[in-house]
């Protein structure tokens, strides 16, 4: 079945008097379970695509479905539920709430979807624990190392169990070993939660876990390869 | 407590000083509401009570027309039954009966226009302050006595003492002559410039006879007990008079509008002081949270990215206004009325106040008066109005986009 749908998306923005093309014509379907890397170079056009297929950008022209629901003419009230139960986000600079501690930021997603507090104190240390980190239930995020902070995002992403991960260079501040540690359980949750992920990166190590690559350059998929050596 | 609720107040403590410095602003001017308003009210209270309490009364039943035309023909009917069934019926005995009159007062060297009033000794002492202002002499005892108590001002101009003799020469209801020679019982020091000048009293029975009033009076005043209960009260006579529809019950504010419009004029200058003090700290709230809302614009933007509607992200901002608004509401409250109680225990004078002592016959001191309305009215309106200087921050929060916001700075 089909994660993603994108038919001939096309996405301009106006910086001063120049127009800028974000996607260009750009159709693309994702399988459910999919392991999809977007790569590129800067200003190539992967985040624009991520943020059109997670709805936090409306494109131009073009349609998206996500799990069989067109959500390019959504509103806002009817996209911030589709993400709220069916994507998860991760973001280049983790993007914790500063000021909750790490199952606090996992609770609070889970607390906008209506969860019960027994369930949600429960469920969330659940997940850190999956993500490796139960023992950094109560530290702030100004008390986690970046790979943690990663991980607590990525705890964050999964907790609400979406169908489809939404990951724009989630690995760009870290480490190469803790990228590593972040790919691989990107790839564990990928493989036993069923989970579809969408990877930006122009980073050549991430790419090679990708079962899927899909090459971008000025808002157009400029190739589109099915990998059999992908680290798994 | 709900993560939400967490949220907002820790939000509120990422700038401390910023949230102190509104907060301070809200208590500051909470404080100064409670013990201002505190204050105003006491001193109305004082002022009404000490005006009516003084001659006037709270109620008094009259001819319909004698209020705005007080001509002695405007009497009521078999006065003294009339006061009787109402202190019967009121189950009070603060109720009196009055007479009044023009005349003029003669002493051996000079004479002035007066106003008599004929008063029932036994009871115009539950009415009115003046039975226990004579300074000199005694007050009026005998109902058939022809004497008369004056002011000490009177007693000045017309350069007499207690035991002297007044000439009264005015006119009978009937339009007859009316003259008669008293004696001075005793000298009254009201304070009230007015009644110390022109206003005697004599014994009820007497002023009818002199003026040929024939068992009629002008007015019956009634004192309530408390000032809230001046409408239920009225209601109560109105139910006994109704048989009579030439006579009317008037509150005290039909019979001293003037002592109202003075209130309602410091009120609305007051009012004017409290709502440009309620406003600057309005906008102290909008401009700490419209601060506090652009430099999360991101945070905003990755919270809506996670699911998170703009309805939601600004009732956590309006939260926010709400915890804080809370605390300065609390802590005004606090400290505002600890500052009242004690000034209303030990009251406070500031230079200038005698004139207006004089004038409303007040104490030399002023006693702010505590109460729940005066303690939570102006807070509640700073509450309200930092509030809705929270609107425009969170409305703002209704038109961003998630993609916008998350490549802010």
């Amino acid at each position: 079945m089909t994660a993603i749908s994108c038919k001939a998306l096309c996405r301009t923005f106006q910086q001063g008097e120049v127009k800028i093309t974000g996607l260009d014509q750009v159709t693309i379907d994702i399988d459910d379970g999919e392991f999809v890397c977007l790569s590129g170079p800067s200003g190539s056009g992967k985040t624009t695509l991520l943020n059109a297929m997670g709805g936090l950008d409306t494109p131009d022209s073009g349609q998206i479905t996500v799990n069989s629901q067109r959500i390019d003419h959504l509103s806002k009230g009817e996209m911030a539920d589709m993400r709220l139960h069916k994507i998860g986000f991760v973001f280049q600079a983790y993007n914790l709430i500063p000021v909750l501690t790490a199952q606090e930021n996992i609770e609070f997603v889970m607390q906008v979807q209506g969860v019960p507090a027994t369930k949600r104190h429960i469920k969330s240390l659940e997940v850190l624990k999956e993500v490796g980190l139960e023992g950094a239930a109560d530290r702030l995020p100004s008390q986690l190392s970046g790979g943690q902070q990663q991980r607590v995002a990525v705890a964050r992403a999964i907790v609400s169990k979406p169908t489809l991960i939404l990951a724009d260079e989630p690995t760009a501040n870290l480490d190469t070993k803790t990228a590593s540690q972040l790919m691989d359980l990107f790839v564990e949750l990928n493989r036993h939660h069923k989970i579809t992920f969408v990877i930006s990166t122009h980073d050549q190590r991430i790419m090679t876990y990708a079962r899927r690559l899909i090459k971008m350059q000025d808002g157009k998929i400029i190739s589109d390869e099915k990998l059999s050596s992908a680290i798994q | 407590m709900s993560i939400i609720l967490r949220l907002a107040w820790r939000n509120l403590w990422r700038h401390k000083r910023r949230t102190w410095l509104t907060v301070s602003a809200m208590v500051f001017s909470n404080v100064l509401l409670v013990f201002m308003i505190s204050l105003q009210l006491g001193t109305y209270k004082m002022m009404i009570d000490n005006t009516l309490n003084a001659f006037s009364g709270h109620i008094q039943v009259q001819h319909h027309l004698y209020n705005d035309d007080p001509k002695i023909r405007y009497s009521i009917p078999e006065i003294i039954q009339l006061t009787g069934q109402l202190q019967h019926a009121l189950g009070s005995d603060a109720v009196s009966a009055r007479a009044s009159a023009f005349a003029l007062a003669s002493s051996e060297q000079r004479s002035y226009g007066i106003q008599i009033i004929g008063v029932q000794p036994q009871s115009e002492f539950k009415v009115s302050t003046i039975p226990g202002l004579v300074k000199e002499g005694r007050y009026l005892s005998d109902p058939y006595a022809e004497e008369i108590v004056i002011g000490k001002v009177l007693a000045r101009n017309l350069k007499v003492k207690v035991g002297d003799e007044l000439t009264l020469l005015g006119s009978g209801r009937d339009g007859s002559f009316a003259a008669g020679i008293v004696k001075i019982a005793g000298i009254y020091e009201s304070g009230l410039t007015d009644l110390d000048r022109g206003m005697v009293e004599m014994p009820l029975l007497y002023f009818q006879q002199l003026f040929v009033m024939e068992n009629q009076g002008h007015a019956i005043v009634v004192n309530v007990p408390d000032l809230f209960e001046v409408n239920q009260w009225q209601q109560k006579i109105i139910q006994q008079i109704k048989v009579q529809p030439e006579l009317l019950a008037l509150n005290w504010m039909e019979l001293q509008p003037g002592l109202l419009q003075a209130i309602q004029a410091d009120m609305s200058s007051a009012w004017f002081m409290y709502g440009i003090l309620i406003i600057l700290v309005a906008f102290s709230v909008l401009n700490t949270q419209l601060m506090s809302v652009l430099e999360r614009t991101r945070e905003f933007g990755i919270t809506m990215a996670l699911g998170l509607k703009p309805g939601k992200l600004a009732r956590l901002i309006i939260l926010e206004t709400g915890l804080m608004a809370s605390l300065g509401l609390l802590l005004g409250c606090l400290i505002g009325f600890l500052i009242t109680l004690y000034y209303q225990r030990y009251g406070f004078y500031y230079p200038g106040m005698e004139e207006m002592a004089i004038k409303f016959n007040l104490p030399d001191r002023m006693y702010p008066s505590a109460s729940w309305l005066s303690v939570l009215f102006g807070p509640l309106i700073v509450y309200l109005f930092s509030m809705l200087a929270t609107l425009y921050p969170a409305l703002r929060l209704y038109f961003l986009r998630p993609v916008d916001a998350m490549r802010a700075a």
